[in-house]
Formats: structure tokens, C-alpha cells, sequence
């Protein structure tokens, strides 16, 4: 069987190869070098040197929208993360009706980015209403709050199942032996479930982290950036950089924000897995 | 058995995924054909019956592709990108060619350029053609008729802004004895706020271009803001909803408000007719359209809001047959019979050539009329704005002070209107 895994595997793995250098890594390379450039489509691109990057740098909108994300995500990672735990930490207790509860809590994960941004506008402008604040459109507090809540809704049941399955995999043994040593709900939570729960943690943190990041649908039907950018997640205003301008120079703008953007999440989520890996443990 | 019919099945679909892509490169590209990337979803069907019907005849491939609403741009992006690129594509105007004008043809020497009605429906820079306008449309402010006259007033009494005012405010006084409002909500919804952000706001700037005798400017001074915020103020004071609550409104709450008898006056344009006249709906006699008064220059002499934001432009990069074929195809379109009219019928549109037939919308026959009593239309001058940047930034906070209308509010309307426009134009430059 390995022998023959290993004669017949690269061709096996070569159609997938392939669809994997034709469909991202020359895409990407041609992005790499389109971000150096003047282009409006990808065959009339003049190079350009370092002024694409010398402009982004610069640009406030970028900078501020930065600064929406990384208040988003942190507060996001945080919330969907405790919740989904403690969803989970309830759910493997063997209640009533266990399957039932698993169900529902996942399924907002299976309806689309921007029909639920739109459903949850709808929601929220008419809560906002009820109580006379000022709707969506101009309400940034409620813009971002909404975000949180919405992508909170969405992605709990998914972190959740994880995390479940996680609590599923700690032999019965080990808390055995805990309880055994007199160790109280709470020691058993913090010093053998977390610690052996560590590798879902992982996977969880990498998945919210940088879906918080490359947030776009969401964020583009729920407020879309209003009022006046100050709810743009860096997704969004590499959109409105592409498309919402006039002139030759905003694609190669766009084009470098996207190679930032894409340095920056993958060098975050990169610290972040090293970080929690290091936490990992055997059983 | 089953493990080698497994890998042989595995094996056949590789191989697919392998070919798929060498599909058609066999098919040399020496006939000629036509790539028609159309911009108006309205009239998806319609193009590509008349393109079907120009095939059959003349045995050209005329394929139309139509972007979907809102998305234009980014199709002919990628579009364009392909070698397969559309022959036939359009911009929105001076600034929309920005983007564009490296792929345009010179449509100086062309047939379809003799064939226009007036040289201001050609987009020139010097002497060369970019693009050509096929459709003219207008916009008003569209009445219903049969609630106006309920309401004790007939059109013919609205030939200033103070007489609409007055309608309105008196509309909006009985409201709860008439059972309808005067305007339907002016939604500020990404679906409607255009009416407003970009159609209202051609008034102001048309205006300050008649006054000053230009057509295009990198810094707008802003001299009939006031005007603006009269007539925002009449839309958000006599409208069905709280001006607060405009933030949320969109474009179909207004049309079926309009359409259900909720509201008299309704701000769109010859577009919406489709949309307002037919079975369940309203007649022609229900309906008319009066041009948007906003208390400026010599009112009982304005017209409607006449103009276009849709020219055509060939790609240069096209092979030369291709480019002779896309000609050929848009001259017959505006020139023979059947093309005409398609446009005219089934489209509904005005197109400015020679040989047009008159279209059955009511709007583009009310535009007539006046423009033949001796109204003067108002010309488009939105395709001037810098940029949607721009747009965006006023109609924010156009929909801050419909929620909250105090004069900090509209100051931040005149800042993002005059500095945003400076900030704007300068960074297209």
C-alpha cells in the first residue's frame, strides 16, 4: 500500500496541483507584481515602482479601517470563543434533548454572509427605531455592536461543534483520576479539560481570527461601511478602493492594500497558531 | 475489480479536468463577431432578441452578456482582461472614461457618429469620439394625477417651486383626511439614495454651471445649496415616514407606497415606467411627470431633467474585423427598422439618431411636450461629479439631516458637497 502510494500519489495529487497554481499561485504572483503597477485590467499594467505603497501607507481611510478591524476582531475572537466553549461545556453533559440544542445552534452557519447581514439590518434598524436612536446608517456604535452580534450568531455553532468534539476526545480517565484527587468542577475545567481541549482551541482562534479579518459580506450588508467609512473593515475598503474611484491609479491602490492586507493576516494568524500550539498537550 | 475500475474513473477525471481547459482554442478567431457587454438588466432580453434576430440576418455572432445591476464595472473589468474582451461596452460619462479611455476607439470617422441627432451626444476629448449616447432619458417628479385632483389641485397649478411647496404642505396638512401624503419616501437605502445624492444634486450643480457658463469643474463654489436644502427639506417634511426612519427606506418602499395611492409625488424617472404603468397598476392618464423645482432662475421656463449617462464605446484592442462587425451592428441598430424599433418599443428608449421612432413612454412624451411649449430641459451634469466617493460622502450626510435637519447638520451636507468635490477632483486628477 505505501509503495504504492508513493508510485502512484504525484499522479494522483497533479490535477489538484495544477488547479492549485492555476487558480492561486500564479493569480497571486500576477497580484504581487500588479500591486508595483498603473493597470485598469490585468494586460495594460504599467509598472509603477514603490507609489502604490507610498500612497496606501498614507491613506487615513486605510489606517482608520485598520483600526476597525483589529477593535472588531479582538472583541469577536473573544465573545465567539467563550461562548462557544461554554455552549460546548453544556452540551456534553448528556442533557435532555442535547442533539436537538447542537442542531439549532449551528445552523445560522449555514445561511450566506449577505443574506444574514440584511436580515440582521432589518432587525437591528428596527430595534434602533423602537427606541429612537439614530438607524444603522448613521450609528456607528450600532454598526459595530451589530457586527459582533451578527458574526457572534453566525459562527458560536460552528466553533462549538469543535470544541465539542474536542471535550470528547478527553478520556474518561483522566477526569476520573481528577476527581479521585479531590479536584473541584472548576480545577477539572481549568487544569485538565482546557489544557487537553488546546489543540480545538487552536483551530477555533485560527478560524475566528482570521475570519474577523477578511470579514467582507457581513460587514458590506449590514452597514456598508456607513456612516461615512467609519464602520470599513480593510476587506471592504480594498473593495471601495477598486470600484468607487475614478482614474487610472485607484486599481494599483486597491491592488497594494490587498498584498498588505493579505502580509498582515497571514503573519497574525501565523504568531497566533505558534502561540497556541506551544500550550498543546498529550494526554 | 473494483479497486481498477476505481483508478480508472479517477484516472478519466483527471483527464477532463486536464482538457477542459484547452476547450475552443482550436476555434481561430478569424470571423467576426460582435461582444456586446450591456449595462441595463432592465433590457437583458431585449438585446439579446434583437442580437439573435442581426445573427439570423446577417450570419455575425452578436453575443450579449449583461452585467448584473450594480456590478458593471467589475464585469468589464475582468472582462476586459480576457482575450475573448467585449467589442462593445459602455462608460457613464467624462469621469466613467477615465477608466476606459485607453480601450476606446475612435468613433470619429464612424457611421453610427454621423447618424446623431447632436453633437452633445457625443463623448469628444479634442477632436476624438470615445463614446456615443444610444438612450436619453429624463427625470421629475413623477404625479399621480388622480390623487392630485383629489386633493383639490391639477398639474397645470405647479410652475414653481412655491407652488409645489404650497400643494405639498397643504397635501401634508389634510394627510389624515386624504388618507395619502404628498412625496413617497425619499429612502436613503443604497437602493434609492441615488435619486437624491446624484439626481437632486444635479439641480444645484446645473445651475451653478448655467450661472458661471461652464460645463465641468475641479472646485464647485456651492451658490444654490440653498435651493438644495429647500426642496430636501419639502421631500422630508411631506413624506409618508419620519424623516428619521429615511435612513432605512428603500427604493421599492417608495414605488409601492406610490403605487399603492400612499403617496402623490413621486421623484424617478422614464425608467420607472414600466415599473408604474400595466395590469394592476396605473394608465397613462394617471400619470404624469413635472420637472423638479427648486426656486432658481425662471422656473415657468424649466423642463425636465434630460440627458443620458449611457455611451457606447468600441474596444480598440479588438481585432480589426471585430471592430467593423461592432460598428456595422450598433449603426444598424439606431438605422434600420427593426433596431429602431426594438429600442423604441421593447426598450423603451429615446435614442438620439436621426432615424429613431417614437417611443410609448409616457415620461419621454411628457419631455416632448414641454421641450416643444418652449421648456428648456435640464441637462445631466452628474456624470461631472468626481466620483462615487463623492456621491457616497453627501448622500451620508444627506440622510444624517433628514434624520436630524438642523443647520449643523446641513453645513456637514455643504461641506461634503463643496470640499468633498475639491478633495475628490483633486485626487482623480
Amino acid at each position: 500500500m505505501e509503495k504504492a502510494l508513493k508510485k502512484y500519489g504525484p499522479i494522483f495529487t497533479l490535477p489538484t496541483f495544477i488547479a492549485f497554481c492555476i487558480g492561486f499561485i500564479w493569480p497571486f504572483l500576477q497580484g504581487l507584481y500588479l500591486s508595483f503597477c498603473q493597470f485598469t485590467t490585468v494586460d495594460n499594467a504599467k509598472w509603477n515602482g514603490l507609489k502604490n505603497y507610498i500612497y496606501v501607507l498614507q491613506d487615513e481611510a486605510f489606517l482608520d479601517s485598520f483600526g476597525f478591524t483589529v477593535a472588531f476582531a479582538v472583541v469577536s475572537i473573544l465573545s465567539i470563543n467563550v461562548i462557544a466553549f461554554t455552549l460546548a461545556l453544556l452540551l456534553t453533559r448528556g442533557l435532555k434533548g442535547t442533539n436537538f440544542f447542537r442542531t439549532v445552534f449551528f445552523m445560522p452557519n449555514l445561511i450566506g454572509g449577505i443574506v444574514l447581514g440584511y436580515i440582521w439590518q432589518i432587525l437591528i434598524n428596527c430595534v434602533l427605531s423602537l427606541v429612537e436612536a439614530p438607524l444603522l446608517a448613521l450609528n456607528t456604535a450600532a454598526g459595530y455592536w451589530g457586527l459582533i452580534i451578527l458574526m457572534c450568531w453566525q459562527q458560536i455553532g460552528y466553533m462549538m461543534i469543535i470544541y465539542i468534539a474536542g471535550l470528547q476526545n478527553i478520556s474518561e480517565d483522566v477526569l476520573e483520576a481528577a476527581r479521585v484527587d479531590g479536584a473541584n468542577s472548576w480545577q477539572t475545567l481549568i487544569k485538565v479539560k482546557l489544557p487537553m481541549v488546546m489543540s480545538s482551541i487552536t483551530v477555533c482562534v485560527f478560524l475566528t481570527l482570521t475570519n474577523s479579518f477578511k470579514l467582507f459580506d457581513q460587514n458590506l450588508a449590514l452597514t456598508g461601511g456607513d456612516p461615512n467609512h467609519t464602520t470599513d473593515m480593510l476587506a471592504l475598503n480594498i473593495y471601495q478602493t477598486f470600484y468607487s474611484r475614478a482614474g487610472m491609479q485607484w486599481k494599483g491602490y486597491g491592488q497594494a492594500k490587498a498584498v498588505i492586507f493579505c502580509i498582515l493576516v497571514v503573519t497574525i494568524s501565523l504568531i497566533q497558531l505558534n502561540a497556541t500550539r506551544k500550550r498543546e498537550v498529550q494526554s | 475489480m473494483k479497486k481498477k475500475l476505481l483508478s480508472l474513473l479517477l484516472v478519466a477525471a483527471m483527464g477532463l479536468t486536464m482538457f477542459v481547459g484547452c476547450d475552443g482554442a482550436a476555434n481561430a478567431d478569424t470571423e467576426a463577431s460582435v461582444y456586446y457587454l450591456n449595462f441595463k438588466p432592465e433590457q437583458k432580453e431585449e438585446w439579446e432578441a434583437l442580437a439573435a434576430s442581426y445573427e439570423q440576418q446577417t450570419g455575425v455572432k452578436v453575443k450579449v452578456v449583461t452585467a448584473a445591476s450594480g456590478e458593471y464595472e467589475t464585469t468589464l473589468m475582468s472582462e476586459m482582461g480576457k482575450s475573448d474582451a467585449p467589442t462593445l461596452f459602455q462608460v457613464n460619462g467624462p469621469v466613467g472614461l477615465a477608466n476606459w479611455k485607453d480601450y476606446c476607439y475612435d468613433l470619429a470617422g464612424s457611421e453610427i457618429y454621423k447618424q446623431l441627432t447632436s453633437d452633445a451626444f457625443a463623448l469628444k476629448e479634442g477632436n476624438a469620439v470615445h463614446g456615443i449616447a444610444y438612450v436619453v432619458e429624463s427625470y421629475g417628479i413623477i404625479v399621480n394625477k388622480t390623487l392630485l385632483a383629489k386633493a383639490g389641485y391639477s398639474v397645470d397649478q405647479i410652475d414653481s417651486f412655491e407652488d409645489l411647496k404650497k400643494v405639498a404642505e397643504d397635501i401634508t396638512a389634510r394627510s389624515a383626511e386624504l388618507g395619502f401624503s404628498a412625496f413617497s419616501s425619499a429612502g436613503m437605502d443604497g437602493s434609492s439614495d441615488w435619486r437624491f445624492k446624484t439626481h437632486l444634486a444635479n439641480l444645484p450643480i446645473y445651475f451653478e454651471y448655467q450661472k458661471d457658463g461652464i460645463g465641468t469643474t475641479d472646485a464647485i463654489k456651492g451658490t444654490y445649496l440653498d435651493n438644495y436644502r429647500q426642496i430636501w427639506d419639502l421631500y422630508i417634511n411631506n413624506s409618508t415616514c419620519a424623516g428619521k426612519d429615511l435612513a432605512a427606506k428603500t427604493g421599492d418602499d417608495s414605488r409601492n407606497e406610490f403605487l399603492a395611492g400612499k403617496a402623490v409625488f413621486f421623484q424617478n424617472g422614464s425608467w420607472e415606467y414600466g415599473n408604474l404603468v400595466g395590469e394592476g397598476k396605473f394608465t397613462d392618464n394617471d400619470l404624469t411627470m413635472i420637472p423638479i423645482y427648486v426656486g432658481v432662475g425662471e422656473e415657468a421656463k424649466q423642463g425636465l431633467c434630460t440627458g443620458t449617462e449611457n455611451y457606447w464605446c468600441v474596444n480598440k484592442n479588438a481585432s480589426e474585423v471585430d471592430i467593423k462587425a461592432t460598428l456595422d451592428f450598433i449603426n444598424w441598430c439606431v438605422t434600420s427598422e427593426e433596431g429602431t424599433k426594438a429600442m423604441a418599443d421593447d426598450m423603451g428608449f429615446v435614442i438620439p439618431f436621426k432615424k429613431a421612432v417614437e417611443s410609448p413612454n409616457l415620461f419621454v412624451k411628457v419631455d416632448a411636450q414641454l421641450t416643444a411649449v418652449g421648456k428648456t430641459p435640464v441637462s445631466w451634469n452628474f456624470p461631472t461629479m468626481p466620483s462615487e466617493e463623492w456621491k457616497n460622502g453627501v448622500g451620508s450626510a444627506l440622510t444624517a439631516y433628514a434624520a436630524d435637519p438642523t443647520d449643523a447638520n446641513w453645513n456637514a451636507v455643504v461641506t461634503a458637497f463643496v470640499e468633498g468635490w475639491a478633495k475628490e477632483a483633486n485626487l482623480t486628477k
